[in-house]
Formats: C-alpha cells, structure tokens, sequence
C-alpha cells in the first residue's frame, strides 16, 4: 500500500508539519513497515508546457528527430529528441537552458549531430512523476493533459506540489491499513494527534432514482449491497490532480468513472464497481453462487467458467452479470453511451473472493480489499465520496435515494480484556486507563465490564475467565463486582470493535494492539529465567561426531538437493518413490530415496571443473513410500524414530512416508578398500559394536565391488529389520545391514564422466546412531600386566571365501584369550593356483591375570587352523 | 706382546711411558668408533701390554708393589681418559655425519593437501545450536515431510486461510491430496514438542525446510530456518525481546542490538519481525516471532490461561552467507570443492 504524506494529511492534519522520516520511523514501528519513501515534486525551476507545432526527420540520425515547440513566447524552438510518441500539438513539458531534471541532468542548448536542440522535451520520469507506460513500453514523452497553459511552469500546471511517497508493506490482518484513511488514522493516535474522516459535500439532484431491486441469496457471502444512482454520465479523462494520485499510488488513469472508483478504494478502502443501468434488465439484480461451468464475459473480454465456489452478481433472467467482487461484466460496462449508472459498494466474502481470483489469476486492487474484509459500514460514505468527486469532475450527478440489500450481519460483541493479562503478555505496567487512551484513539470504545454478563469473548481464543484455577487475578474479578479492582484501577476492559478492524475478536487481538499502540520498542527486554539446562541429546552429539570424523580424514562436508528427475530412478524404486504434487519443474518432482544421486551429480560438477580428486560426505535425510511411519492420535507414541530427536507425532493420526537420515560418503579416484577403511574407522570411533561390511551385488554400485554395511544391532532391531537378511549362516556372525558400500557402477561414471574409481558408502544414520545408543558398552577391563603373545598364520583360500568371513571363522575359534587379530598380508601367485589368495593373520593373546603358556598359545593355534580347514583354507607351511 | 715379562720395579717407569706413547698413537690413529673400540681392547683387554705388566707386578716384593700398583693404575686411568676422549670426538663427528646423510626436505610436499571442511551452513547451525544450548535450550528435530495438520492447521492456519498463500507449498503424494507435505517451516516441530512433552518447553528446531521456488541468488527452493519455542508460566513479550538481544549481542557480538517491530503471522499473538542494528546504525531483516497464540497452545493441549510462551525463527543460510561473505545462495548447494574448501 502506498500513501502521500500530503494525502494523510487531508485526514490528519496536524501529520503534516511532522518530518517524513519520524512518521516513516513510526509507521515501521506500528507494523506498517516503509519499504521504500520517496520525494516527490523537487523545484523544477525552467520547465515548461510547450506546444508541438511540428515534426521534423533529423537530416543525420534515425534514432532522434528534430521538434518544432512553441513554450509559450509564440517564438519557435528547435528540439532535438529520442522519443516519438507525440504529435503535432501535444502539450509537452520542455526543460529550458539552464533547467535540471530528476536525475541531476543539466539541460544546455547544444547540437546533435549537426542541428541545435534548444533543450530538452521530458519524460514522466524525468519529472519524478509516475510512469504509466506499461511493463516494458517505452513511456516517452510525458503528454500534458489540455488544460494546462502554454508557457506555464510544469510544476505549477500540474500541482506537482511537494510530497513524498511511503510504500508501506501492509500484514494480511490489517484490512484497514490498505486506505489511506486507515493509514492516517493509526498515525495521528500514535502522535496523539486529531483525526476525522471526510465528509463529502455533495448535492442530489432531480427526482428520486428508479425503483432498483436488489436480492442477497447468500447472505453470508454478501453482508450487504449498496448502490447509488448517478446520473448524467460523462466519461471524461480525469483532471491531473486525480490522475496524478492515482500514478503516484500505483494505479493507471482510465476514464474519470473508473479513476474516481479507484480514488474512493485508496482513500476508504472499499472498492465499487459501475454498472451501466440501463443495460440492467428491469433494475433487478440478484447476488448468488455460481454453478458449475456457468460462463461470463468479463471486462477484460474473456469468458470465464466459473465454479459453484464463485460468487456471482446475476440479473433478473438469473443471467451472470459480474463476478463479485473480483471483476465487472462486458454486459454492463459503462461506455460512452453510458447515461446512467449504478454504483455499487458491497462486501463480500474474504475467503470466497481470495480462492475465485486465485483461480481465475484475477488478482486486483479491489480484490486484494476484499480478501482481507473491507470495512462492512462505510459503503455509504464511499458511494457519496465517490458522488461528490463525480460531480467535481463533471462526470455524473447523484440521484436521490440509497438501496441498501442486507446479508446476514454477525453480531459484534465487546470484548472482555483483563489489564493484568495484557500486562503479563506483554511485560509491561499499564493502568487500566492508560490502556484506554492508547485504544480508543485508533477507534476502539473502551468500557467498564461487568464480572459477568454477556460480553464474552467472540471467538475461540479465551472464551472466559477461569475463578477458581489459582489463576492470581481470580480474586480481582471475582463476583458481580464492577471491574475495578481494589486499588481502584479498571481490572476488566469492555473493549467494542470498531467496524474496520474484523482482525480484532478476541482478548489476544487487543493484547497486540495495546503493544503496537504502546510501541514494542519501548517494553522493557528481560532474558527469561527457567528451570532447564540445555544440552544435545546423545544422538545429536554422535552426529556432530560423525561429520567431525569425516572431516578429520580429508572430507568435505555437502548439501544436495532432495529433489531428483524422475529419470534418475530406476525403475524397481519408482513404484516407493514420493513424488511432489505440484513441482515447479519434472527435474524436482521426486524425492530421493538415496544420497548417491545428488552427490555423483556433485563429482561430476567437479570434475567438469578439472577437480579429481573431490572427497565428500553427506548426510541428510531421504524419503521412500516403502515403510510408512504411522503414528497414533494427538500426543501419541513416537513412530519407528528414524529421524533421530523427531519429537513427537502430534496429530490427528496418520501416517506420514518413511523417511531416515543417510550418511554418504564419496570418494573420486579411490577403490573401495578406502571406503571400507573410511566405515571402519568411523564405527570404531563412535563405538558401534560389531562394524563389518559383507560382499553383495548392490544396485547403483559396481556389481563386483560393492557389498553391505553390518552392525552388530540388538535384538529388538533385528526383528524390525527381518526383512533383511541378516544373518550369515556360514560363520555364525549375526548383524544387521545398514547400507551398501563399493564402487560407482562404471557406467554411471561414464555417462557422467567421471573416471573411474569412485569408492561410496551409504548408511542409515539414523538407524546407527540409535544402536549406539541402545548397545550395552562392554566394561572396561584394565591393561594386562601380563606379557602377549603373537602368532601369524597364513593361509590359501579360495577367492570364494571372503577374507572377512576367514577372519570371523578365526576369531571364533581363538577363544577368549584372543587380544587383536589382524590381516597383515595377502598375494597372489602362480604356485597358489587359479582363484586362490594367500591371507596372512597376525593374532595377539593375552590374559588379564598370568601369562600364558606355550601349550596355551600352542592350542589356540590348533584350534585356529583346525577351524580355517573346515571352512576351507589351508595352512600354508613353511 | 709377549704375554710374559721379566720386569724390574727399576724398569716398570720407562716400560710404562713406552706404553703410554703407544697408547698415544694408536687412540689418535683410529678413526672411527669401531676402530676405537678394537684399540681399546688392544690397550686395555686381557692380552694388553698393561694386562701383562700387572701380573708381573705379583713377583715384586712387598714394598715395591703398592708404588708399582699405583703406577699402573694411573697408567690405566690415563688410557682410560685418552679413549673416552677419542671417542666423544669421534662420535660426535659420526653423529654429524649420519644427519648429513639424513636431511630432509620438509617443502617436499607431494599432491594435495586434502582437508576435509565441514560446510558453512553446518558451522552456522551448529554455533547457534550451541548459543541457544548455552541459554538453557535443548535440540529438538522433526521430519522434513510433515501433515498439513502439523505444518498449518495446529498453527492457526485453518483450511482456506489467505495466509496460506504466503508459502508456496510443495504436496507430495500421500495421504489425501494436500494432506501431506514439504515443510515450509520448523514451526510444525513446535507442534511436535507441545503434544509430546508437558510444559515448561524451551527448544531450538533447526532444520531444512521448502518452497516452491525456482534457484537464483537470493532464493532456493530448499533452505534452513531456526525455530525457538519457550513455554513456561508468566512468559511475556518483553521476554521475547530479552531473548532476542541476548542471541544479537551473543552472535553477531557487541555494539549489534534488536528491536521488534508489529507483524503478522497466524500462529503468534502478538506477532514481531525482528530487526538487527549493526554498530554503523543500519538494519538487517531477521526474522519473525511472537507470543504463542492461545489457539494453537489450545490445539496442542496446553492451557493458555495456565502457560504463555514465545516462539522465534530465522533462516540459517542468509545468517550463513553473511557470516562468510557469500553473495549467491546456489554457492551453498553446488558442491564445488573450491567452494567448499574455503572455510
């Protein structure tokens, strides 16, 4: 909402003689936020209105042409100018030698390309006028209206007196805020001083208007129907003094109907619409929903279907004439022709006119009022405004007479506001009076309220009082006393509404507006103490320990987008995919159900840039329809709790997708060894029992080089995880998988062009973090002071079975005494065969109370081999 | 050597200067610490002219083998004296040697160095978890995929509410249409924690939150906001104002302070934007807060006459890129490691 500061002052006038920058300073601070102030109407001194007396080619350029101008002297002056929107005897303004415009540009007479241009004809910028041209058109020269005199000063034809321009940014709730009465209205309480709306002055002339009949059907959409006949309709183009307010608030000039329609709705805040009477069958208009598919021609010249969510403004044929409240008909359109109108305030419903213009992509000034409720009594006011400027301007007479149709009228009840609540939410010490005084000047009336009685609270917020519920302030308003308190000051408000700020309903609303009329910078600032200490959950605190891991070994910490293409899918996850709805574009429609997309999208972008060698990690959440979180009622139980500290579902019941947080991790130029190594190292680090990894053919991943990631678990997950198989029958070892791990499949990295080797791992954080937390850490048991033992053991073994599974089978096998057991050493060669591997194992004993025996070790060395046997690897001797 | 001397007390002076001189010349020949080590045998071992000198002492009389032993003795002490001499010399000349052949070059640094860094809108998050941790706060989290119930209705938002339209919601596929959705804000975790635990409540709720929104420097269609939710009983706006100059001065350091200027926001009564003044006087947008409004305590089952509180909340990637001098947001989510390796 934009408003003049000379214009506030028509209903303040005392805001005038306060600087613009102190009102800017309290406009911001009574929530009518300035985005932007400007000064309007410099001096321009040497600027005047001259007359186009003829149009010239310049002999030498296409780009410029030479204007003959009359300024007034009757003495011809050459011109040289860029623009060629006028013609011959347009009023143009013309900067003189000597003159400056907007912008600082000194005008001096001089020659372009060879022909003199004795100054310079100005645009509407160059007058720091408002541009009317449309979005992208060059606006040219500004064309003077005709009523300005030849040789005057531009300043003085247009009335371009000084002023400054505040764009206000205006919140939903402050229907009112979008007038520049209303605007004025809050400023003048906030200085404290006088403020009146207009009165307007204006006579009815001939006999009483004809008979209009006017029938409200949806009485909630449509709380009321005004209409005045005007009579004698000339439409005309506006004076400039209108127009150029109009401009100045972001509104084109039309035709003196319409501009004067759009004047009332700046200056009032309720919008009109004309209709041109005498195409109005029988006088009978009708105010109902619309049905399905039933279609209108609007002023725009569209037909529009419309819904039975539209309300519509129909004729007596029941026959669509206007859509309410967001745009006229093509039917009923004043035109030249025009000798009657009807104009009509109404109010409509906010909800039914912000989804109709939604849907319509109808969004106007008019209708912007309408969505956030345009004051229901000063429709009246409006229509006889809108009469006396018609009649200023020449363009139409009122008729006698007022039609008001009434829609259902809600009751506006006072409200019961407790000076110590206000107080208490606000932190403040305000009497009760005082409180008064701040309200009643933006409109409320403020009363005594009885202890009991009937003005309670409109709506849901505090419906009433509690007594008896140790609240402090029961005493004070206890019974059927008045509400003054026993020191005499008002306990209990009666606060009445005025009709222009349905925002206000309850004790809260009021609560806000003692604050905003108080000043929230001046409520003193205390840090509240509470009875809590702060801290990260164990969870949060592992987190930050997994990214400060990785960043220790080398890696660099990204953020992906969720969204991918649903080409990135393959096809077997698209059916658990969750797709957006409503996505801006296909490339963002799917959410991923795995970090590795967005993150080899990442190596990519890098190695394009000659970076190779990119070492990332990730962790973020993902999100599939495989396993859907449900969770019970309001309050209920968590749900599976993949998502860490997810604090509670409060809802209605539901289910929500599955979604968990992942860790990624990629490394460019690496084998998967490095990832193996980077998972090792980060569960020993955070102490998750029982890390492993197993080889598998993962999707995504090299089909060779890729496995799963195993934790230990505990019990409980592994019967919500049974769906995994789990359980590695061939050692005995049970863990739970908790992701996969080896290489980027090589034809992914080729069609991105990455080379290849790119190592990955992909983890359930959520899922690990939680088996920390719920593993039972084993006691510490102090150093031996007993001396170790060492023994290696080599062994040929299959390439069938995996090293892992060796190493499981002997540390089984070792018995307890076992302290570390390593793989130090494995190779390949000839005199090992086909398929076959040598591992090399280096096992440490160790007991906490003697020091073993040779025959002890010597034992557990048979045992170890014994055991390889079975599982199928040779002792190699020697 | 002859292992066997027939010497006289009268000879034992000129036989022990002649061992001395030999003594002399041959610790002064050796070279290095293992020829050192076999001259010192030489001299002092077993089968030394010394060794052999000693025993012949045995067959003197009485009175001559006190002085005899002395002289020998002294003999020994002077050997003694010339090797450790020699040898520190040597050593020490050895030592200079083996470091010689030991140098390094410590600029020879092969390939690059790969830091890891963690990314500026974790640092960001993390320095203003710990600032509101260190007033009392605890962490909270929620999913990023939330009901509508959550994200708008519990908040004061009702169905068809115009300030809906002030987030370009994203839906996703579940549930009735429009039923399940992006969050738009941590604010639906405020909803979360008011159903799930009694009050008094004081939390933080940072998280990535979405909006329909195409890519461009100031705007993502994926960012980070910081909620703050305080219940407890007598909890006013003057609390709020507190609480936010305390955060100013604790993060952005002193000479910074707030103010609160009127908005609006469903969900909050009375309703505040946050502004912060930087010490040459001009204001940076923050964020938005408020006083909890009655209805959405009423609708997570808190009492509103028994428990007020205030909420707050800002983005963290603006925070992010001020703190850092970043001046497109893409930046944050491109991944490029030189990007990414300056902090």
């Amino acid at each position: 909402m934009k408003v003049l500061h000379s214009w506030l002052g028509e209903f303040a006038g005392d805001l005038l003689e306060h600087d613009p920058a102190v009102l800017a300073e309290h406009l911001s601070d009574l929530g009518l936020s300035v985005e932007d102030m400007v000064t309007l109407g410099a001096a321009f001194d040497g600027i005047v209105v001259a007359k186009v007396l003829a149009l010239r080619p310049h002999p030498d350029a296409d780009r410029i042409q030479l204007v003959d101008v009359d300024d007034g002297t009757g003495n011809p002056r050459q011109v040289c100018c860029g623009a060629f929107n006028m013609q011959v005897g347009d009023l143009v303004p013309l900067a003189t030698d000597g003159a400056v415009v907007a912008g600082g540009l000194k005008i001096k007479r001089r020659k372009l390309r060879g022909e003199w241009s004795e100054g310079m004809l100005c645009s509407a910028e160059e007058l720091e006028l408002p541009d009317s041209s449309a979005d992208g058109e060059d606006p040219g020269i500004l064309i003077l209206p005709g009523a300005v005199e030849l040789g005057s000063d531009v300043a003085e034809a247009l009335a371009l007196e000084h002023d400054v321009l505040f764009d206000l940014e205006v919140n939903p709730n402050r229907p009112d805020a979008m007038s520049v009465a209303g605007v004025a209205r809050d400023l003048a309480a906030r200085l404290g001083v006088p403020f009146a709306i207009l009165q307007p002055e204006v006579a009815e002339v001939g006999e009483a208007a004809e008979q209009v009949t006017i029938t409200i059907e949806e009485p909630d959409f449509c709380r009321h129907f005004t209409v005045r006949t005007m009579r004698d309709v000339q439409v005309v183009s506006s004076p400039v003094w209108l127009a150029r307010r109009l401009l100045a608030l972001g509104m084109r000039p039309v035709n003196s109907i319409v501009d004067i329609s759009n004047f009332v709705m700046l200056e009032l805040g309720q919008p009109s619409h004309a209709f041109d009477l005498d195409c109005i069958n029988r006088n009978t208009l009708a105010v109902r929903m619309a049905r399905d598919g039933e279609q209108l021609v609007t002023l725009d010249g569209e037909t529009r279907t419309l819904s039975a969510q539209d309300g519509l403004i129909v004729g007596s044929q029941d026959e669509p004439l206007s859509l309410a409240g967001v745009m006229g008909g093509a039917s009923t359109e004043i035109s030249e022709a025009t000798k009657t109108a009807l104009i009509e305030a109404a109010w409509w419903d906010p909800m039914t006119i912000s989804r109709t213009s939604r849907r319509l992509g109808l969004r106007s000034e008019a209708s912007a009022r309408f969505e956030r409720g345009v004051d229901p009594e000063i429709a009246e006011l409006s229509l006889l405004r809108f009469a006396e400027l018609a009649a200023q301007v020449g363009a139409a007479s009122l008729a006698p007479g007022t039609v008001i149709a009434k829609g259902s009228e809600p009751a506006s009840l006072p409200v019961r506001v407790r000076v110590d609540r206000v107080n208490a939410m606000l932190g403040t010490e305000i009497a009760g009076e005082k409180m008064a005084g701040l309200l009643e000047p933006m409109g409320f009336e403020v009363g005594d309220s009885g202890g009991e009685g009937g003005e309670l609270d409109g709506a849901s917020g505090i419906a009433s009082v509690k007594q008896n519920d140790g609240a402090g302030d029961a005493s004070v308003i206890a019974g059927d006393e008045q509400g003054d308190g026993a020191d005499g000051k008002k306990a209990i408000l009666s606060v009445s509404i005025p009709s222009w700020r349905p925002d206000c309903a309850t004790e809260i609303d009021i609560v806000e507006e003692v604050g905003r009329a108080h000043g929230y910078s001046r409520i003193a600032k205390v840090v509240p103490l509470f009875d809590q200490r702060g801290g990260l959950s164990p969870s949060q605190q592992l987190r930050r320990k997994t990214a400060d891991m990785l960043v220790g070994m080398g890696l660099s910490e990204v953020m992906s987008l969720p969204f991918l293409a649903p080409e990135d899918l393959r096809d077997e996850d698209r059916a658990d995919a969750i797709v957006v709805t409503n996505p801006l574009v296909s490339e963002e429609s799917v959410m991923r159900q795995s970090l590795r997309e967005g993150m080899t999208k990442i190596a990519a972008y890098n190695q394009a840039r000659r970076i190779a060698d990119a070492r990332l990690f990730e962790i973020g959440h993902v999100f599939s329809a495989e396993f859907p979180q449900v969770f019970a009622g309001q309050g209920g139980a968590e749900g599976q709790g993949e998502a860490g500290e997810t604090a509670g579902r409060g809802s209605e019941g539901g289910s929500l997708p599955q979604e968990s947080e992942h860790l990624g991790v990629l490394l460019c130029g690496a084998e998967a060894g490095e990832a193996v190594e980077a998972w090792l190292k980060l569960c020993h680090s955070l102490g998750v029992a029982g890390a492993s990894v197993r080889n598998s053919e993962q999707p995504g991943l090299h089909p060779t080089r890729s496995g799963e990631l195993l934790i230990a678990g505990d019990e409980g997950s592994r019967k919500a995880f049974s769906t995994v198989e789990a359980v590695s029958k061939a050692v005995g070892v049970i863990g739970e998988a908790v992701g996969v791990i080896g290489e980027i499949d090589p034809q992914v990295l080729e069609q991105l062009d990455i080379p290849a080797p790119v190592a990955y791992f992909e983890a359930n954080l959520s899922r690990v973090l939680e088996a920390i937390e719920h593993q039972h850490a084993p006691p510490y048991a102090a150093p031996t002071k007993f001396p170790s033992s060492d023994i290696d053991l080599a062994f040929a073994v299959s390439d069938q079975l995996p090293a892992g599974d060796l190493k499981a089978v002997l540390t089984e096998a070792a018995g307890e005494c076992l302290a570390s057991i390593v793989l130090f050493d494995i190779f390949r060669g000839k005199q090992l065969g086909e398929g076959m591997r040598s591992l090399a194992f280096r096992l440490r004993f160790e007991a906490p109370d003697r020091t073993l025996t040779d025959e002890e070790v010597a034992e557990a060395r048979q045992r170890c081999i014994e055991a390889a046997k079975t599982a199928g690897a040779s002792l190699r001797e020697g | 050597m002859t292992s066997k001397q027939n010497v006289s007390p009268q000879q034992l002076p000129s036989e022990l200067a002649e061992i001395l001189a030999a003594a002399r010349a041959a610790v002064a020949e050796a070279g290095t610490t293992d020829a050192l080590a076999e001259v010192k045998a030489e001299l002092l071992g077993r089968s030394s002219r010394l060794a052999a000198l000693r025993s012949a002492i045995g067959s003197f009389s009485a009175d001559d083998r006190p002085e005899a032993g002395r002289a020998c003795n002294e003999a020994t002490s002077e050997i003694t004296a010339l090797l450790d001499a020699r040898h520190s010399e040597l050593a020490e000349a050895e030592r200079a040697a083996l470091l010689q052949t030991e140098r390094a070059d410590l600029t020879e640094v092969i390939g690059d160095i790969a830091a890891g860094h963690s990314h500026i809108i974790t640092q960001t998050r993390r320095a203003l978890e710990d600032l509101f941790v260190g007033m009392g706060y605890a962490v909270a989290d929620g999913p990023e995929i939330d009901t509508e119930w959550n994200n708008f209705t519990a908040l004061n938002f009702p169905l068809g509410h115009p300030a809906r339209d002030m987030y370009d919601t994203l839906y996703v596929n579940w549930g009735e249409p429009m039923s399940t959705m992006l969050r738009t804000h941590t604010s639906p975790v405020q909803v979360r924690t008011m159903t799930s635990q009694p009050p008094p409540i004081a939390v933080v709720a940072p998280g990535r939150c979405f909006r329909r929104d195409t890519a461009d420097a100031t705007h993502m269609p994926v960012f980070h906001q910081i909620e703050g939710l305080l219940i407890d009983r007598d909890i006013s706006l003057g609390h709020l104002a507190g609480t936010i100059e305390a955060f100013t001065t604790a993060f952005f350091g002193e000479g910074f302070s707030s103010r609160l200027r009127p908005s609006y926001f469903p969900f909050t009564e009375p309703s505040a934007e946050f502004d912060i003044q930087r010490p040459d006087g001009s204001w940076l947008e923050l964020g938005g807060c408020g006083m909890v409004h009655p209805s959405v305590l009423e609708a997570c089952g808190i009492d509103p006459e028994e428990w007020t509180g205030f909420a707050f909340g800002f983005g963290i990637d603006r925070l992010a890129m001020i703190r850092y001098g970043v001046d497109d947001l893409r930046d944050l989510w491109s991944g490029d490691m030189r990007f990414l390796r300056q902090f």
